[in-house]
């Protein structure tokens, strides 16, 4: 077993500086933490929170880049979020969206249950999984300079998918609810594309 | 009223078996779907096929089930109606992911062949078979049953209209006996 890299870098400063001029970009979030963390940047029509179908977020990310070619996908889960969806990985390696990007931030904890050990947080390396299944770019960053880096990479197309995951520490910031109906999150990010409610 | 019986038979016989397949192609192009995901399966080969083929369509080859409602969900944000296809054993796999379809009345129209209920022969394959329409009516996915390539072409075309139409979460179950035994 490899050793686990431990976090350093403050997870809601992560995604604050991800999110700032956001311009066009769509966001899907993983149930927890990264929900919380993404509404505290500030709520946005172009976000769709899942608070719960754990696996979801980067597979819904796919279904909405395919959708929108025009438009850069960014999926803001963490690491047990995706650890239930690895298959998904796999899908999206050979979909090969251009602009379809998954952050994940990394505690290397499930910490909505209780802060118990992740399989990140044993040694698992979720950036070399994505990089072997063929991702266009796969990188752990640990530090401000390699946010500072996937922060300019979100702003560019590539040439598929890209994983970058964001070593932060294990910590429980107050939570930021953002909205839980279904429906409501699902039209809003419709309208603000958009699209007709039925 | 035997000799129309008798002359459907003739005509049935001049035209040959209805290509399902294709007509369920023709009613899914129909309603302009424009996402396609799947598992391998025998039943829903030539669809595939014919779906793979064309390149107004985004296919997605999943690694399991699950993650072709998470992909429907995202497609339809994005404005495009899509459908998953899959055997009755992956229907299993999807039950949790289901509840963001439900929960979200996000529109979702899923085609499952059945394995496991009509001269089966792989006795593995019964328990999933057994559950199927259980387990989706569990989680709130309405089913509707085709047992004749004919009702098969009808029953898609009502799903697919209570789907993108009406917001609902629709599985057509095709049965084994339409589909015909597996050679082994």
């Amino acid at each position: 077993m490899v050793s686990a890299v431990i976090g350093s870098l403050e997870r809601r400063a992560v995604v604050a500086r991800l999110l700032r001029d956001r311009d066009g970009l769509l966001v899907v979030t993983g149930l927890g933490s990264p929900s919380y963390d993404v509404h505290a940047a500030g709520d946005h029509d172009g976000n769709f929170y899942l608070w719960g179908a754990m696996g979801a977020a980067a597979l819904v990310g796919l279904g909405l880049a395919q959708a929108k070619p025009d438009r850069t996908v960014m999926v803001v889960t963490g690491d047990g979020e995706q650890l239930m969806g690895l298959g998904g990985l796999a899908t999206i390696a050979i979909a090969a969206p251009v602009n379809l990007v998954i952050v994940v931030l990394d505690n290397g904890h499930d910490g909505e249950t209780g802060m118990q050990r992740s399989h990140t947080g044993l040694g698992i390396d979720l950036a070399a999984i994505a990089g072997a299944a063929g991702f266009a770019e796969a990188v752990t960053v640990t530090d401000r300079a390699g946010l500072e880096s996937v922060a300019r990479a979100i702003r560019e197309r590539a040439s598929g998918p890209r994983l970058y995951v964001v070593k932060v520490k294990a910590e429980s910031p107050p939570r930021s609810l953002p909205p839980r109906d279904g429906v409501h999150l699902k039209n809003r990010l419709r309208t603000h594309l958009g699209f007709a409610v039925a | 009223m035997r000799t129309i019986a008798i002359d459907d038979r003739a005509a049935a016989s001049e035209v040959g078996p209805l290509d399902w397949p294709k007509e369920l192609y023709r009613v899914l192009k129909q309603h302009e779907v424009r996402q396609m995901s799947y598992v391998p399966d025998a039943g829903h080969s030539r669809l595939i096929e014919l779906f793979l083929a064309d390149t107004d369509v985004v296919s997605n080859l999943l690694t399991t089930e699950e993650e072709g409602v998470a992909i429907a969900a995202g497609a339809w944000l994005g404005g495009q109606r899509s459908v998953l296809l899959m055997q009755s054993s992956g229907v299993g796999n999807c039950i949790n992911m289901l509840s963001l379809a439900t929960i979200g009345r996000f529109p979702l129209l899923m085609l499952v062949t059945m394995r496991g209920e009509w001269a089966e022969f792989n006795p593995w394959q019964v328990p999933m078979g057994l559950a199927t329409e259980p387990a989706l009516a569990a989680i709130g996915v309405r089913t509707l049953r085709a047992d004749t390539p004919a009702d098969l072409v009808e029953t898609v075309r009502s799903a697919a209209a209570l789907a993108y139409g009406a917001d609902q979460q629709v599985a057509v179950i095709i049965s084994q006996r339409l589909l015909g035994t597996k050679q082994w």
